[in-house]
């Protein structure tokens, strides 16, 4: 019974966590923490007998011996935040280190009235009332018990308000650095994002890491006010003695818009789920999703649009780009309310395989009980298209250009929709170089996207 | 010394148990000529272009292929694009989020290379498309869009025209690019084409019709039949192949065995 020891692995980290805390956390916390790591306690971890974890083997994960991480700054982490800062491109900039809210690494600003960006221990030290209303509201510890475990150890992570009306033009960065430690360490960050009606935003998650094995255990929560667009990117790179599981929960009240931009460049095995409610009438949802890992790297990306109110749009492109032995996973399901009319959903999957040993499995999962709808999905996968090759070598493009410029074009569908400068940057040069092209390769020069996309 | 030189040239689909389909092809092409290609479906004329091309997917098993006192067989297709082979495809690629003009401009700097002539940057390449567009008139859009993605079948062929304007090859393989245009676009297409006649160039055109021959007159009309080419005249041979169809010669070979 492997999964029962490591399972009190966690069990036992939560008992010395609340013996560090001082009895300094309001009731309403702590109750939920306790219904957390109970809900763990009760379930494990998941095994691939579970339809939503067939495809993934979480057993390195349960084999592991994590020991909380703490915060201290070393020169490892300095390093990484120092190449993944944005500087005087974000409006503010949060740095947390194995999960900890790192000041001397975070670059504080002046806020516009109504903003508030803070880490999450500084809220809850404050116990702003916010948090109560909002924190593990949209989260639930029922459906995944990483989401339960993460919520067994909220402590620390980031706050984000930002009140009626309010319209940013810079982007916020969350950067979260883990290094591990001498032994395998897990942290257990937990975001909140709250913006409440007429909100125009741009927010970045970025987890970096380097070093010893390492787990992090991302929690996400976004409340979208009515009449809001929030836009999220969130870019992954981490070494390849990393886990990444994250879970993305979002609730979008009327007539707002939800865009999130998701990239995957690695870590050992990365798992996210990213999961939007359209609670309001006339709510869009676009996620697009961009995955580029190679080695024995395995990423799978679950995803549920549910609809709940009627004349709600989503849009859905996650592209998979496979080297090496990598493998990934992606599952789409889009839920239809009765009560969802008129919903408009479509949902496309394309995978690049660029070795015979890559792989890739991709599936749709339509649940719609509402009659007046139009959902599509499609889903390929495939290597670089010989057609497409023998076309431009009969134009004198090397075989190799031809491939490289191929895969980089597939990719670049996504980079090229993103808006915050620095992430689209970092990816197309870790696409041009992964390629072996010209790092100043720009998604410009290839011209403008022809397919319409709304972003 | 002739431009292409074919010679008893067999190939078949390169999988195993692959079916013949050129059978021993002769064709001697010099500068400064235009020939024409007709046959029937499946007589091996697109594959012939594809060959010439250097198309993987076909397997050459016997014969030869010299172009310009080269052994073209022993070239890669992008070799044979540098050294100035072109084919203007039956069915372009669309090719999803690479713009014309990065890919044109890729193409162009390609043969460039080869020849040890300085490659061309943005500005110098716009100057070079703009007249070949005016000539083909192609909108200034069409640079911009991803190559052939949501172009009509029109479109697509004159693209094809456009990009082997601004190629300058020697060698102009133009594989049925007259099927599908109405007759503004073949029109247009046709002058595209004949302003690439040139002593020191030689054109090809794989077609099914006489109709384009109408346009571009050709010094040679070749029948294509069963993987060979079986009967050569002049243009006056495109004419009375449309007036009495294919089965005469098919007799004409028949009794000649």
């Amino acid at each position: 019974m492997t999964q029962l020891i490591e399972k009190d692995v966690h069990v036992s980290n939560f008992r010395q966590f609340e013996r560090n805390r001082n009895g300094d956390t309001p009731r309403w916390l702590d109750l939920r923490r306790r219904a957390g790591i109970e809900r763990f306690e009760r379930v494990g971890f998941p095994d691939s007998k579970q339809e939503e974890w067939r495809f993934t083997n979480v057993a390195p994960i349960a084999r592991t011996r994590f020991a909380l991480a703490d915060g201290r700054v070393d020169d490892a982490a300095r390093e990484r935040a120092g190449a993944y800062t944005f500087g005087h491109d974000a409006l503010v900039e949060l740095v947390f280190v194995n999960g900890n809210f790192s000041p001397e690494l975070s670059r504080a600003a002046t806020l516009p009235l109504g903003v508030t960006v803070t880490s999450l221990r500084e809220a809850l030290a404050s116990n702003d009332a916010l948090l109560e209303q909002h924190l593990g509201r949209y989260a639930d510890i029922n459906a995944n018990p990483f989401v339960a475990l993460n919520t067994g150890f909220i402590r620390d992570g980031a706050f984000v308000h930002l009140a009626r009306g309010v319209a940013l033009e810079q982007p916020i960065h969350l950067l979260f650095v883990d290094t591990g430690g001498a032994e395998p360490t897990v942290s257990h960050p937990r975001i909140l994002i709250v913006a409440e009606d007429n909100v125009e935003a741009t927010l970045v998650t970025s987890f970096v890491g380097a070093g010893s094995t390492h787990l992090a255990n991302v929690v996400t929560e976004v409340s979208v006010g009515n009449d809001s667009r929030i836009e999220h990117n969130k870019l992954q790179h981490d070494c390849s003695a990393a886990f990444h599981v994250s879970t993305l929960q979002a609730r979008l009240g009327r007539a707002s818009q939800f865009v999130s931009h998701a990239a995957t460049l690695g870590s050992k095995l990365t798992r996210n789920d990213l999961n939007v409610t359209l609670a309001g009438q006339g709510a869009e949802a676009v996620l697009n999703g961009l995955v580029l890992i190679s080695g024995n790297q395995h990423c799978d990306n679950h995803t549920i649009l549910e609809h709940a109110a009627p004349n709600c749009p989503s849009h859905e492109l996650y592209k998979h780009v496979l080297r090496d032995e990598a493998t990934g996973v992606f599952k789409g399901k889009i839920y239809v309310h009765p009560e969802a009319q008129k919903t408009d959903s479509k949902q496309t999957s394309k995978s690049l395989l660029l070795s015979d040993d890559a792989s890739m499995n991709s599936q749709p999962a339509l649940e719609i009980y509402a009659d007046d709808v139009k959902c599509t999905h499609g889903s390929t996968t495939g290597p670089v298209d010989e057609d497409m090759v023998f076309y431009l070598r009969s134009r004198g493009v090397s075989l190799e250009a031809a491939r490289h410029l191929l895969t980089y074009a597939f990719a670049a569908d996504i980079t090229r929709r993103i808006k915050v400068e620095p992430v689209r940057r970092r990816l197309e040069d870790f696409m041009a170089a992964q390629a072996g092209l010209p790092r100043d390769l720009r998604i410009t020069d290839l011209g403008e996207a022809t397919e319409k996309h709304r972003t | 010394m002739a431009l292409l030189e074919i010679k008893n040239l067999h190939a078949r689909v390169a999988a195993p148990g692959g079916r013949d389909i050129l059978k021993g092809v002769d064709l001697t092409i010099n500068r400064g000529e235009v020939h024409a290609i007709m046959g029937k479906n499946g007589s091996g004329k697109s594959t012939l272009a594809q060959v010439i091309m250097g198309r993987e997917t076909y397997e050459v098993t016997e014969g030869s292929i010299t172009y310009d006192g080269k052994d073209l067989i022993e070239l890669s297709s992008e070799e044979r694009a540098r050294e100035g082979v072109f084919l203007a495809f039956q069915y372009p690629v669309e090719i999803p989020g690479v713009s014309t003009s990065y890919f044109l401009r890729a193409a162009v700097n390609a043969v460039k290379k080869h020849r040890g002539e300085p490659e061309l940057d943005s500005v110098q390449f716009l100057k070079l498309v703009k007249d070949k567009m005016a000539l083909l008139k192609m909108d200034p859009s069409f640079m911009n869009r991803a190559v052939n993605e949501g172009f009509s079948g029109g479109e697509k062929k004159r693209n094809e025209v456009f990009q082997m304007a601004v190629m300058n090859p020697i060698l102009g393989l133009m594989d049925e690019t007259d099927s599908g245009l109405d007759i503004d676009a073949l029109k247009i297409v046709s002058q595209g084409a004949n302003s690439l006649r040139s002593p020191e160039r030689a054109i090809v055109m794989v077609t099914h019709y006489q109709r384009l021959l109408n346009y571009i007159a050709p010094d040679f009309v070749h029948v294509m039949m069963d993987g060979r080419i079986v009967k050569t005249g002049d243009k006056s041979l495109a004419l009375e192949l449309e007036e009495r169809g294919y089965d005469w010669v098919e007799k004409e070979v028949a009794a000649a065995v």
